[in-house]
């Protein structure tokens, strides 16, 4: 269970109302609730949707799944009319290794994703959204259950939302726990009941989506981010960010750092600050060895790569990137080969199969790092891993196969030497990472 | 979709826009490899083996889903993308077992040919390959996890072309898997395995050798058998069928029935009968003796003189002494067209008899008297793939058409075909159809008339008034409309139905049939009251050119005895002679045998069939997988039979005929005619440059040769010299002799003669039980369902099935 932290360099938008009940309703709209979807119904009927749009532009937010696309942009690719039923679905299946900021949301604010859910309905003409939430949050799919019969009894959804004779619903679904279903065209073929397996693009399904209609898919904190900005003002908000990264971004930080945890920064936040100052340092004073600066799928980054802010270009400048927002701090005693071996079993385990490069890939980059882990490697080993993942990339039928070759090649490279003493017998580092090490900044 | 020029390796290729680039490149002779890609299933890129540059693009592109636009430009075969090719097979090949000299599939593997192209042999993996039991899905298909290379073209064809969906991938990442739907919780003997149709196109489909055939499986080699296309004997389709065929030491035997070359009527398919039961051949109770019934009472084996003398002589003295009306023929729906037509005028011209019939599984006669006098509206079973709206009235093709099934669900998935279907009972097929009306038991007579414009059956074809209506609504307001029709119609009703369809300006007709060439013996005219081609007996009418075939013939002049009053007329005593070619009548009609003793009987089969225990002779037969000559489907679309296996001791059909008839002191010249090419009747000005599939450079002369009627016909055993007649003769059979040799399909539209009021043509409204159709399912042909062991499998497997249906009605609870 994340735990709630805090940090005096925080900017606080989404975390306003964490720590106050907000899951309460009532609670909510004390502090400010709905009144973003009542002002955007207050444009009238014919304004609203390019007013909202607009102000989404204006704020320069970037998707936080990970990818960074201008949302305000997304919803702006839907068709104004449409024969099929259009749709909102929210990303909840929060499955990257290192990410738990999708959790604090729901747990802490679930009404906020609720009402982003409906503005993003209104902006695009849609008539239901669906929330989907990744299969191990079980819990939190209560709180969501809960917050969404209270919106429901108040008349935030439904026929009449607010009484502006517009209907909006709201469906939620849980995944059966498939990290690759996150990926937006396998959560809609999830959502449909079918295998977690993605579909071929185009079409894109701001055109053809879920059932077939026009659907706009965002991440949970992309979605909660829309009543805040509705209310502060696009301008206001990308202001607080940098240059074409608006606002700003939960972080999830964890490994070995004094204070791990969900911190709220503004985009292009300097790196070596977020661990060293947010975070409290490297655990025990021990020296910093690697980053992975957005999740598992990010090449990592070494200690000597960390003067960098955090935002979408920087990142990608120096070969890496943002992802989700998780990073995850390696200190010196950590066996690159081990944490290179734990990566891969992950996406080994969470391919879906579907294409031949990924499926096969991940499954000789397991096995052969296994093998050299467990002390029968050769020099070659290393090559093979290397070509691989290199044969991997850019071939895969969707992203996935990137985001388990992406971090191999960084680890190869970036530490090969280590990779050649750990064959040779001088193994760097003591086995130290268990899975919750990785998966949330539990450790002490 | 407008026209576009794109550029792929520097080629300007045109082709509409929107055509996918591996089809564009497929047309313009650049080859992309392709795994997961099929034509006409749906697209998954998922095997990454099409990738291709395109230029101005980041990322290599699948050729299997990219659509062309205007001026895009395209690279097949750069560094980059045959790198990328051969790390995919390296990964692949990885966990493959490579154990390809023992595989079915060696020599015919997409994987393999791959490999050989892109040079990926070198596996650089250390670790062990993961390994998995084959395991046996059903008593034709098994499986061979490790082979799999996880295209899901098996899955799809299942689920899309065959709307069965028997199969699926079971979890994710490399433990995926493909499992068929009886999972071994819920099989009886705790295996897994598959309820499901068996058509084996699964099979068929799989690049590599992951599912094989489980009457083929380690066998033979592909390379040592010889491939032969010829056409399957089993249902009114008439699929084309390569016939993979090793020697023995008694003949040749079958040991592989496949879809080769995708050429024929058929396209990709091919039903589990086409697939598998060619077996009934190679079955051992098959007589390779002549038999002759002793004064014991036995049946003892002769030589082939001996036997065809004695049928010779005694026919020549039954003859004499009790004259042609006491004899009666009986022919099957097996024999190909040139040994049908010689039956009936061996009959006719030799023993002067119109007392011939066969067993008929639909009413061709009454379905070409109703169509007579039209032109062009006889369908061709591509017109079941094509049309735009189609009516099926009765049938079941599932079960008894399958090719018929398959290309209706075809064109419905891809041209978004009307399929209208009104049946007594709830087909498969309705699952396709926008309209399925339900009719009540002997409805269909009403429905002739409720669509011709009687509202006064109503209430006999359905309760539902409603329903009924705008089924005729929506059928009239069709341009045009493709009619199916069942065996159930007939006579009155069938012509009743065929009026209201000729109201149509665009309709087509077909009546759907059972064996292979149930159509050509009724075409050939083995019909007591009808020539070849439908003509008349008599009177004659010189002037008439619908009465030369009775002209030429010398026959009698009036309608002889059908199948059911032959017999009668055993029963009476008045039937001193019957000769049965190829049919099983005492069984189909439940026949008394005693009725029989005082009848001299020839029989000419494979088995001692029913009717072949009765006779005083038993000529062992080769069938249609032995001989050559050509069979007309239900359809009429004549395709060409080729002999591809041989069985020492058996003969054709053709031959025995002939040689009873010589035996007998008839001019066998006359019978046959044979001799140098002397019918030079339509010689194509085609100098032989449209070659068929199948002919080679050497072969040219000889198909020219043969295709023009110039080649001598060697003897009276010659299938080709009967089918100059039959070309000269028989209205409609103005066929192609190139097209024909050439192993393609021609369809012909026997142009009906309209039938002179006083032919006397026996009504077959009153005499429903002329036509009995075998009724077949999946897994039954006829009598020949006993003697093949795959097709007894199959229903034993059947029964031991748990609970889940073909048609989906029940479900595992
Ligand atoms: C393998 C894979 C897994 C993903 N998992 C998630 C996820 O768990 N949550 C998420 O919001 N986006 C995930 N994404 C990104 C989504 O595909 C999609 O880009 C995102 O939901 C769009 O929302 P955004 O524009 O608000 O970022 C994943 C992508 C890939 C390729
Ligand atoms: S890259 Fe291929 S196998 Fe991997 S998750 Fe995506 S579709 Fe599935
Ligand atoms: S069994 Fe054959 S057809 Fe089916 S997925 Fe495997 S390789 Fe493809
Ligand atoms: S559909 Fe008919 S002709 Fe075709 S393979 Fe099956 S039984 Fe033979
Ligand atoms: S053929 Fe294109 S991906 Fe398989």
């Amino acid at each position: 269970m994340p735990r709630l932290v805090s940090h005096p360099d925080e900017v606080i938008v989404l975390k306003r109302r964490f720590g106050q009940g907000a899951a309460k309703i009532d609670r909510y709209i004390a502090l400010d609730g709905y009144a973003a979807a009542q002002k955007a119904i207050a444009q009238g009927k014919d304004a609203m949707p390019g007013w909202i749009i607009d102000t989404m532009k204006a704020s320069g937010l970037r998707g936080r799944g990970g990818a960074g696309f201008p949302t305000g942009m997304k919803w702006s690719f839907v068709p104004k009319t449409s024969a099929k039923p259009k749709y909102v679905l929210v990303n909840g299946d929060e499955s990257e290794p290192g990410t738990c900021k999708d959790h604090m949301l729901f747990r802490e604010d679930p009404h906020a994703v609720i009402e982003g859910t409906i503005i993003a309905g209104l902006a695009i003409g849609a008539k239901t959204g669906f929330i989907y939430l990744r299969g191990e949050y079980r819990t939190l799919l209560n709180i969501m259950e809960h917050a969404v019969a209270d919106a429901y009894a108040r008349g935030f959804l439904g026929k009449n939302i607010f009484g502006s004779g517009l209907g909006f619903d709201i469906i939620t679904q849980t995944g059966a726990g498939a990290y690759e279903v996150g990926e937006e065209s396998a959560l809609m073929e999830s959502l449909e009941g079918k295998r977690g397996v993605p579909r071929i693009r185009p079409p894109f399904p701001a055109v053809v989506g879920l059932y077939g209609g026009p659907t706009i898919i965002n991440n949970a904190e992309t979605i909660a981010n829309v009543p805040h900005i509705l209310l502060m003002g696009g301008e206001a908000y990308c202001q607080l960010g940098s240059e074409r990264n608006g606002g700003t971004r939960l972080f999830s930080i964890s490994g070995h750092v004094e204070r791990p945890g969900v911190y709220e920064l503004p985009m292009g936040y300097p790196l070596r600050k977020a661990i060293y100052e947010v975070a409290g340092g490297i655990l025990g004073g021990k020296e910093l060895k690697a980053v992975v600066p957005g999740g598992a799928s990010c090449p990592v980054l070494r200690a000597d790569e960390i003067d960098i802010g955090l935002d979408f270009d920087q990142l990608a400048k120096c070969g890496s990137m943002l992802g989700s927002g998780g990073i995850v701090v390696l200190d010196e005693t950590v066996s690159i080969v081990e944490f290179a071996l734990r990566t891969i079993k992950f996406y080994q385990h969470e391919s879906c199969g579907w294409c031949i490069p990924c499926r096969e890939g991940t499954d000789w980059i397991k096995k052969t790092l296994t093998r050299v882990y467990e002390g029968g490697g050769a020099k070659k080993d290393i090559e093979t891993v290397q070509y691989v993942a290199e044969n991997m990339m850019g071939r895969t039928f969707c992203p996935f196969g990137d985001a388990a070759a992406m971090p191999t090649l960084g680890f190869v490279k970036k530490f090969r030497k280590e990779f050649e003493d750990y064959i040779e017998g001088k193994k760097a580092g003591t086995p130290l990472m268990t899975e919750e090490h990785i998966l949330v900044g539990a450790g002490h | 979709m407008a026209d576009v020029t794109i550029t792929v390796d520097g080629k300007k290729i045109t082709a509409p826009a929107g055509t996918l680039l591996i089809e564009v490149c497929k047309t313009a002779g650049i080859e992309i490899p392709a795994f997961c890609y099929y034509p006409g299933l749906s697209l998954q890129a998922a095997c990454r083996m099409c990738v291709v540059r395109q230029e101005k693009v980041p990322k290599l592109q699948t050729a299997c889903t990219t659509q062309i636009a205007e001026g895009q430009v395209f690279f097949t075969d750069t560094p980059e993308v045959v790198q990328a090719r051969k790390a995919t097979l390296q990964l692949l090949l990885g966990n493959h077992p490579l154990d390809c000299p023992v595989c079915d599939a060696g020599g015919e593997c997409e994987l393999q040919d791959m490999t050989f192209k892109y040079g990926a042999a070198d596996s650089f993996y250390a670790e062990p390959k993961n390994h998995r039991e084959e395991q046996k899905w059903s008593p034709v298909v098994y499986f061979d996890r490790p082979r799999c290379i996880l295209c899901y073209r098996c899955v799809r064809v299942c689920g899309e072309g065959m709307d069965v969906f028997a199969l699926a991938v079971e979890n994710r990442g490399s433990s995926s898997i493909i499992v068929p739907n009886v999972p071994a919780q819920l099989a009886p003997d705790n295996l897994a395995q598959l309820d499901c149709e068996q058509c084996g196109m699964c099979i068929d489909i799989c690049p590599v050798g992951a599912l094989t055939s489980g009457t083929y499986r380690y066998k033979t080699r592909p390379w040592e058998m010889n491939h032969v296309a010829t056409v399957c004997t089993h249902c009114g389709d008439g699929c084309k069928t390569t016939l993979g065929v090793r020697s023995t030491s008694d003949g040749s035997q079958i040991v592989r029935g496949d879809n080769r070359d995708k050429s024929g009527i058929n396209g990709d398919f091919l039903c589990n009968k086409g697939r598998y039961a060619f077996d009934f051949a190679n079955n051992s109770e098959r007589i390779t003796q002549p038999l002759v019934r002793q004064p014991n009472g036995e049946l003892k084996p002769v030589s082939w003189e001996e036997a065809l003398t004695y049928v010779g002589t005694k026919f020549a003295e039954l003859l004499n002494t009790h004259g042609g009306r006491s004899f009666g023929v009986i022919g099957g729906n097996r024999l190909t067209n040139e040994e049908a037509y010689l039956l009936q005028k061996f009959a006719r011209s030799v023993l002067h008899t119109n007392n011939i019939d066969h067993h008929r599984t639909a009413d061709y006669a009454a379905f070409a008297q109703s169509l007579a006098g039209t032109a062009g509206r006889g369908a061709s079973l591509r017109d079941t793939l094509i049309a735009k709206a189609v009516l099926l009235v009765g049938g079941d093709p599932t079960n008894q058409n399958p090719a018929t099934a398959w290309n209706l669900r075809s064109n419905v998935r891809h041209n978004g075909a009307r399929l209208y279907i009104a049946n007594i009972t709830e087909i498969k097929l309705r699952r396709q159809a926008r309209a399925f009306l339900h009719v009540a038991e002997y409805g269909y007579g009403a429905l002739a008339e409720y669509l011709a414009g009687d509202d006064s059956t109503s209430s006999s074809v359905t309760p539902d008034s409603a329903a009924l209506a705008s089924f005729r609504d929506a059928l009239r307001s069709e341009e045009s409309l493709l009619i199916l029709i069942g065996n159930e119609l007939r006579g009155a009703e069938l012509k009743r139905l065929i009026d209201f369809g000729l109201t149509i300006p665009g309709a087509k007709f077909a009546l759907l049939a059972d064996y292979a060439n149930s159509r050509g013996a009724a075409d050939m005219g083995l019909l007591p009251d009808l020539l070849p081609g439908y003509t008349h007996i008599g009177p004659i009418d010189t002037a008439d050119p619908a009465s030369r075939i009775a002209l030429e013939y010398h026959s009698p002049t009036s309608p002889g005895l059908d199948l059911l009053e032959i017999f009668d007329a055993a029963t009476v005593g008045n039937l001193s002679a019957l000769y049965v070619a190829g049919a099983n009548p005492v069984a189909r009609y439940d026949v008394d045998p005693a009725t029989l003793k005082n009848t001299f009987i020839v029989v000419q089969d494979m088995f001692l069939t029913e009717t072949a225990v009765l006779a005083d002779v038993v000529l062992p037969a080769a069938n249609l997988y032995e001989k050559s000559g050509c069979v007309s489907n239900s359809y009429g679309d004549l395709q060409q039979v080729k002999k591809a296996a041989d069985r020492a001791g058996v003969r054709s059909d053709f031959e025995m005929i002939v040689r009873i008839a010589d035996k007998m002191g008839a001019d066998v010249r006359k019978l046959v005619p044979f001799g140098p090419g002397s019918n030079s009747e339509g010689i194509s000005a085609d100098m032989g440059q449209t070659r068929g599939a199948e002919s080679g450079e050497a072969d040219r002369h000889a198909v020219w040769l043969t295709a023009n009627n110039l080649e001598p016909r060697l003897s009276p055993f010659d299938p080709s010299a009967m089918l100059d007649e039959i070309q000269r003769l028989v209205p409609g059979y103005k066929l192609l002799r190139l097209q024909l040799l050439s192993g393609n399909d021609q369809h012909l539209s026997p142009a009906a003669v309209p039938i002179r009021d006083d032919a006397g043509l026996v009504q077959i409204s009153n005499r429903r039980d002329l036509v009995l159709p075998a009724n077949d399912t999946l897994f039954t042909s006829g009598s020949l369902t006993r003697y093949s062991a795959s097709l007894n499998d199959l229903q034993q497997n059947q029964l031991r099935q748990p609970i889940i249906q073909i048609d989906n009605k029940t479900v595992v609870d």
